[in-house]
């Protein structure tokens, strides 16, 4: 099998990911910082 | 918002599996070897679906642009916004995969002629506009300045599409059958099953984006209330 055919379908995989790992990761982030203000809600009252 | 709980975005992303997998099954089993460039050709299926999937979030985004000058909602911003970043994925893929097509096919990676340039400088204004859109203050501002931007930027997706039937160039013409390559009915239909797929995995990635913007505004409001 040609190389860039190869390349060219690992360049799909891989931003792909790329994006989706992107996502998923700001999405943690966010529920790590409702989370944390969760928490100090208690506190605050 | 709970992702657990999200079943329409579950069966989305799932449909989008197995409509990319059998895409993928086509290019690989069921579409011909192509006479002239054999299996690099292959490439074809989907360098052109992520080309047209970039095209159509930038025209959401220029859609959605002209909404929010209209009415001033904010889901017509987010809409933009998302929109452009998934679309910027697709037409990096489709830079990159007609590139590693173009070195065995032309014998170079890159050339200047017509199609390419206006691909390079469309990749370039779409990267701008999320580095702009961050550089204005005021969330209105920037949502404003960011719908016009996305309205002006869509010029590029015209001119990529008529460049190759305008100016003289190399890049092949598959709607009038221009270039070196002839479908065959097989690769016409794993085309148009490519393009399905594609289309689908942007809407379930373009609804995920969207989800995660309308989250980080809940949670700003949240923060604003303490």
């Amino acid at each position: 099998m040609p190389v860039y055919l190869v390349a060219a379908y690992a360049v799909f995989w891989g931003l792909t990911f790329v994006l989706v790992f992107s996502i998923w990761a700001r999405q943690r982030r966010l529920e790590r910082e409702l989370e944390a203000l969760k928490k100090a809600q208690p506190s605050d009252q | 918002m709970n992702r657990h709980r999200d079943l329409p975005g579950l069966i989305l992303a799932l449909a989008s599996a197995v409509a990319v997998l059998t895409a993928l099954g086509m290019v690989f089993l069921y579409a011909p070897r192509e006479a002239t460039m054999g299996d690099v050709q292959r490439i074809f299926y989907f360098h052109v679906s992520s080309a047209w999937v970039g095209f159509f979030a930038f025209f959401v985004t220029f859609l959605a642009g002209i909404l929010y000058l209209i009415r001033g909602e904010r889901r017509w911003d987010i809409l933009a916004l998302s929109s452009v970043e998934v679309g910027l994925t697709f037409i990096t893929m489709a830079v990159i995969t007609g590139s590693l097509w173009a070195r065995p096919v032309w014998g170079t990676y890159w050339t200047w002629e017509p199609r390419l340039t206006i691909s390079a400088v469309q990749l370039l204004i779409y990267i701008a506009y999320g580095m702009l859109r961050r550089a204005v203050e005021g969330p209105e501002r920037q949502a404003r300045f960011a719908a016009v931007y996305g309205i002006v930027a869509f010029v590029t997706v015209p001119l990529s599409w008529f460049s190759i039937r305008w100016w003289r160039t190399i890049h092949p013409d598959i709607l009038t059958g221009g270039g070196e390559m002839t479908l065959t009915p097989r690769m016409v239909q794993t085309l148009l099953v490519s393009l399905a797929a594609f289309t689908l995995l942007y809407v379930t990635l373009l609804r995920q984006r969207i989800r995660l913007e309308r989250f980080a505004d809940a949670l700003a409001a949240l923060k604003m209330t303490k």
